[in-house]
């Protein structure tokens, strides 16, 4: 017992080495959480919300215990093995005209509405599909939705190069339909460590995000198992919201001065709610301001307008915000953006730390603005439409329209447009199986001038779809010159007819196509931003930075399919089945009718009966319900045959009718 | 179309209903008929010239079905030319062999040409082809009825069976009706079907047996139904061409020997002839083996065609399941697609069973009792087949039409023919109309063309049972009118 209590200095070195170990793997399994909120403010008056949440885990996917990072998903990467997935839940259209389709920010976080799911896997080919199985029962499970109904093999595909370049375990679902709302929300929630308790989560009011135009819930998991030997996986659970909310215009209506001005807004005004602080265990926690760089362009040429404002455009705070728009609060930094080219007109980024709230108040940044600005975001390289042709529900055609938003001149000077010809366009579309695409249509006409089917696409991928087990995939990659105008890609389809289960609750409401998917591989829009600081925990920097294709989706689309009568089964059954008894019994009885004839012509010739054979035989013919005259000739030859054969039948039938109780019991 | 088809239906019903009421005024020779022909090939070509979009009659749910439409088979032609499997996709259902030879005609030329006008022009030739079979099998048909009427002194009654040119005149029908034509401008591969069909019976008649062998094989691959064919075809080879019940020959053939020994060798060769006539196995094992012949070559250069899609198997699994299963539930013409569209899913496979074991039970009565008119019994099956088939198109009924033509000579007193005719043309008419409600413009119910899909049904089972019982009618009147002929005691010794 003493020889315990004595330590021995070896004995204690080895215990300091041993908390000094703990300590660093400890440091090694670093949990990582940070929260960025970015505002931005939109060419046609609306304002842009893009919360995002990073999740960063350094611990080994096997073992069970977590400070921060969700347990669930972490459970998610053990046992379906997802080394990077994607799902978003969003309502509303993201608009590429108005909000932007050349940037980082709408490539990544425009999504399609509805429920998008895709995932890679790391297990092998022949077992994806079961993995992809669980992993949409679980996420369904999960964030209450029916992401379920994905497990269908005519809810998923397999993109090989359509959507992202993957090797064979990429599966990429997507439900249209599904509608988005807080009990989605809530659950994506519960993955933040302050939920929305602190933090800039604390604005999540759930009547005003809903409100809003455009709401895309994301939620983005990556394993890097580029550490050595499997130990060193980073598991990164990027969370993200993208709202696009209205102010409301109350002040600027009622000034007839300034009709063309921008709504003021503040946090208070858009969510109803202040950030009182930062969540506490956020390493990080900032709230920016950004101002796109048409926007810049613009203001700067309004200042050079007045140069009054030349001056103050040195000083750092407000840069010319005095003579256009006035923030509610000091940034803590201008982050500018910095480019190859020698353009001085690149965005700013304000940048409010939520750290030093603590003593200042609740926070509630705010913009008014002073003058008319008007700006143009940065568009698709093509603007993308897709339509439905034909009427009737028969049968119609998909078009998909691709048309250049800049004018000759415009469009070679448009950025990064002239490396970038010929253009390079990947289409991915994904059609359900009762929509019968008839592949061998597939026409490109480009301004017009149908183009011929052999050398149009540059590659094409078709996987058709089979009745009531896959859906059709189309992967094909355009290669328009630069020059053109429009394109239109079509392809004809024969609307099919489903069993009366198959039907949705409402189904003359019709059946949604998924969007498709535009990816502009050549087009890397990214930002690169003058930080003093390189700060590696800001998600929202590395993502600008980050050279992601242009991407777009499409409209879905509404096809209405012919219904069946849904009351009809039973009339249907009986109706049919009486039309095939009639067709056997009537033939059948045309096909025997010669012993009727034969006994007939015996009849006329043969002798007179005595009335008890009379009888017998009327009787036996009631019996068999038969006409009497048919059954005379016989019954009047052997009325007790006819007897024992009646009495043979009920005991063959009986027998039978025992043998089957016998048998089936 | 509509309107071009109303004469064209009354014109050929015209033909039916007159040589039905047995006023069969002897047409003169053969030169009306080549006239028919030539007039009837113009019109097609005139259709398909004059408009090129085809009146928009390949998507008719009445011409191409499933099975025989051929813009699925260029969707499958298309699919194999990009290296994978024609089945895939669920469009293509038919055969790959088809797929080959008319495939390479759908694709879009550039050189300014419509299309598929080659494609057209096959299709016209296939129909002129069908014509003369039936023209062949129907002169085939009347030789032999002629020989027996000869054999049995029939012609010494007020009888003169052999009248009308039936083979003519079911060419004729053929050509234009105008099912045969809308199946044919409408680019239907069912008249390659009724082509393998034809040939498969004219072979029988004509005892070729290879080219009947060849016939069946081929249509039993390409559509399945025609594989109840074999029983008719069969009796067609080992007993030859339609003859009044064998019974009557042999009741004819007793008291003949008994009294009158003493007659001409030449008649007494040709009874001996008849008599022989009894059911000659030879010839059904031959016809068994040119079928595995010709059976083993189809699968071959099949097995040829889809060696890197999954084989024979997934060929079957295609063609075959496709057709019994009834997967595509697309309206035609026929009742079973409403049927499984709103059946529940329990008693599928139930009924299933139950409608295609209606289709394939019915050959054993109808061979116990028709066994001396096979070429009679070929068309109740094609009838029969054609009516309750998981998708029909209106050439299954041309085919059968004409068929029925055949027997214009003995079905004579066929009831119900006006009513029939009415009957057609009201369905012809009015499902189009109930399509166009419930498709195109929203307005109709899917019940409306289900009707008209039961009221045809309805006249295609009055049409088949009135002509069996009028051809039993025949018989029987064959046998009265022989029992007048000879004396009494024949007729006990037929008791």
């Amino acid at each position: 017992m003493a020889g315990n209590h004595r330590l021995n200095p070896i004995s204690l070195s080895l215990i300091v080495i041993f908390l000094l170990l703990t300590t660093a793997t400890a440091d090694e399994h670093e949990e990582v959480f940070t929260e960025e909120l970015l505002l931005k403010p939109l060419p046609d008056r609306k304002v842009l919300s893009h919360f995002l949440f990073l999740s960063t885990s350094t611990a080994p996917a096997e073992s069970n215990h977590r400070h921060l990072f969700p347990k669930s998903i972490s459970q998610l990467v053990q046992k379906f093995h997802v080394i990077d997935m994607e799902l978003s839940f969003t309502q509303g259209r993201w608009n590429y005209e108005n909000w932007g389709g050349y940037e980082p920010l709408s490539s990544r976080n425009a999504k399609p509405p509805g429920v998008e799911l895709w995932a890679i896997f790391d297990v092998p080919q022949e077992d994806v599909d079961s993995s992809w199985r669980g992993l949409t029962h679980s996420l369904s499970g999960l964030f209450c939705a029916s992401i379920n109904y994905l497990e269908h093999s005519t809810a998923y595909s397999t993109p090989e190069w359509g959507f992202q370049p993957s090797s064979g375990s990429l599966r990429y679902g997507t439900l249209p339909r599904e509608a988005v709302c807080t009990e989605n929300l809530t659950p994506w929630l519960k993955l933040l460590p302050c939920r929305d308790k602190a933090g800039i989560s604390v604005l999540m009011d759930r009547p005003s995000i809903y409100r809003g135009f455009y709401h895309s819930q994301r939620l983005r998991l990556r394993v890097d198992k580029s550490g050595s030997s499997g130990t060193g996986s980073v598991i990164r659970l990027e969370q993200t919201l993208t709202v696009v909310l209205q102010p409301s215009y109350q002040r600027a209506s009622f000034d007839p001065r300034i009709a063309g001005l921008q709504p003021s807004w503040s946090m208070s005004s858009l969510f109803g709610r202040k950030i009182s602080g930062a969540c506490v265990l956020a390493r990080t926690s900032n709230v920016y301001l950004h101002l796109e760089k048409n926007l810049i362009a613009t203001l700067k040429g309004m200042q050079q307008e007045n140069f009054q404002a030349e001056v103050e455009s040195s000083t750092l705070q407000n840069s010319f915000g005095s003579s256009v728009f006035e923030l509610s609060d000091h940034p803590d930094e201008i982050i500018k953006e910095v480019n190859d080219s020698q353009d001085d007109d690149l965005s700013h980024m304000y940048k409010f730390s939520l750290g030093r709230l603590t003593v200042s108040g609740p926070f509630d940044l705010g913009i008014r603005w002073k003058k008319p600005v008007l700006w143009s975001c940065p568009k698709l390289p093509l603007r993308v439409s897709r339509f439905l042709m034909g009427s009737g529900n028969e049968r119609g055609a998909i078009a998909i329209t691709l048309t250049s938003p800049y004018k000759n001149e415009e469009f070679t000077l448009a950025s990064g447009v002239l490396e970038a010809c010929p253009l390079t366009i990947n289409v991915f579309q994904v059609v359900p199986w009762y929509i019968k695409v008839y592949y061998h249509s597939l026409r490109l006409a480009v301004d017009g001038e149908l183009q011929p089917t052999e050398d149009a696409f540059d590659k094409l991928r078709v996987l058709p779809s089979e009745d009531k087990v896959s859906p059709g995939v189309l992967e094909l990659v355009l290669k328009l010159p630069c020059g053109f105008k429009s394109a239109a890609l079509t392809v004809e389809f024969d609307k099919g007819f489903l069993h009366i289960d198959e039907y949705p609750p409402d189904a003359n409401q019709g059946f949604d196509i998924p969007s498709a998917v535009i990816t502009f591989p050549k087009f890397h829009p990214s930002m690169q931003f003058d930080i003093q600081r390189p700060d590696s925990n800001s998600s929202l920097f590395t993502g600008f930075e980050e050279r992601v294709p242009v991407r777009a989706y499409t409209e879905v689309l509404l096809v209405p399919l012919t219904t069946p009568d849904f009351s009809m089964p039973y009339n249907v059954i009986t109706i049919t089945c009486t039309v095939f008894a009639l067709y056997f019994g009537s033939l059948l009885n045309v096909l025997r009718r010669r012993a009727g004839e034969e006994e007939r012509l015996l009849q006329s010739k043969g002798k007179k009966l005595s009335p008890l054979a009379q009888l017998v035989s009327k009787l036996t013919a009631k019996i068999r319900g038969r006409p009497l005259a048919s059954s005379q000739s016989r019954a009047s030859s052997s009325p007790f045959f006819i007897n024992k054969k009646l009495v043979l039948k009920v005991v063959v039938v009986a027998g039978i009718a025992v043998a089957w109780q016998l048998f089936s019991n | 179309m509509k309107e071009e088809n109303g004469p064209s239906i009354s014109e050929r019903e015209r033909d039916a209903g007159t040589s039905g009421a047995g006023v069969g005024a002897g047409a003169g020779g053969g030169g009306w008929f080549w006239r028919w022909t030539m007039s009837a090939v113009a019109f097609r070509l005139i259709l398909i010239y004059s408009f090129p979009q085809n009146l928009d009659l390949s998507s008719r749910p009445e011409v191409s079905t499933p099975v025989t439409s051929l813009r699925r088979l260029s969707e499958g032609y298309w699919l194999k030319q990009k290296s994978m499997s024609p089945y895939s996709g669920s469009m293509y259902h038919g055969s790959p062999l088809l797929m080959l030879l008319l495939g390479p005609l759908t694709v879009k030329s550039t050189q300014g040409q419509p299309d598929h006008m080659l494609c057209s022009l096959l299709f016209v030739a296939t129909d002129v082809i069908n014509a003369m079979l039936i023209r062949a099998t129907g002169q085939s048909l009347q030789m032999a009825f002629g020989r027996h009427v000869k054999a049995l002194d029939l012609a010494k009654l007020s009888y003169h069976p052999g009248a009308l040119p039936s083979g003519d005149i079911a060419a004729a029908v053929y050509l234009w009706n105008p099912f045969s034509i809308i199946a044919c401008v409408g680019l239907s591969t069912s008249s390659i079907e009724n082509l393998a069909v034809l040939l498969s019976i004219y072979g029988a008649c004509t005892g070729v047996i290879p080219v009947a062998a060849f016939g069946w094989v081929m249509a039993t691959h390409m559509s399945l139904y025609p594989a109840i064919l074999i029983v008719p075809v069969i009796l067609l080879l080992g007993n030859g061409p339609d003859s009044p019940p064998k019974k009557l020959l042999l009741q004819r053939k007793h008291p003949d020997s008994d009294s009158r020994d003493s007659c001409s060798g030449k008649q007494e060769t040709l009874r001996d002839n008849l008599e022989s006539q009894n059911f000659s196995w030879s010839r059904g094992v031959c016809f068994f083996l040119w079928a595995s012949f010709w059976g083993f070559y189809v699968m071959f250069l099949s097995g040829l065609i889809m060696r890197e899609h999954g084989g024979l198997l997934e060929m079957f699994k295609r063609t075959y399941g496709f057709i019994l299963t009834v997967k595509d539930l697309t309206p035609n013409i026929g009742v079973l697609w409403y049927f499984f569209a709103e059946v529940f899913e329990f008693f599928r496979s139930f009924f299933l069973i139950v409608f295609h074991a209606n289709i394939l039970l019915m050959t054993i009565p109808l061979s116990i009792r028709l066994k001396h008119r096979p070429c009679f019994m070929a068309f109740v099956c094609v009838a029969i087949s054609s009516m309750f088939k998981s998708y029909p198109s209106v050439g299954d009924s041309a085919l059968y039409l004409s068929l029925l033509a055949l027997f214009v000579n003995e079905l004579t007193d066929f009831k119900f023919a006006f009513f029939l005719f009415c009957g057609y043309v009201g369905v012809s008419l009015l499902s189009p109309v109930m399509h166009n409600l419930w498709i195109w413009r929203g307005t109709g119910n899917a019940n409306f063309y289900y009707a008209t899909a039961m009221a045809y049904a309805c006249f295609q089972i009055i049409l088949v049972v009135e002509s069996v019982g009028a051809m039993l009618n025949h018989d029987r009147l064959l046998v009265k009118l022989s029992a007048m002929t000879t004396k009494p005691t024949g007729e006990k010794s037929s008791t």
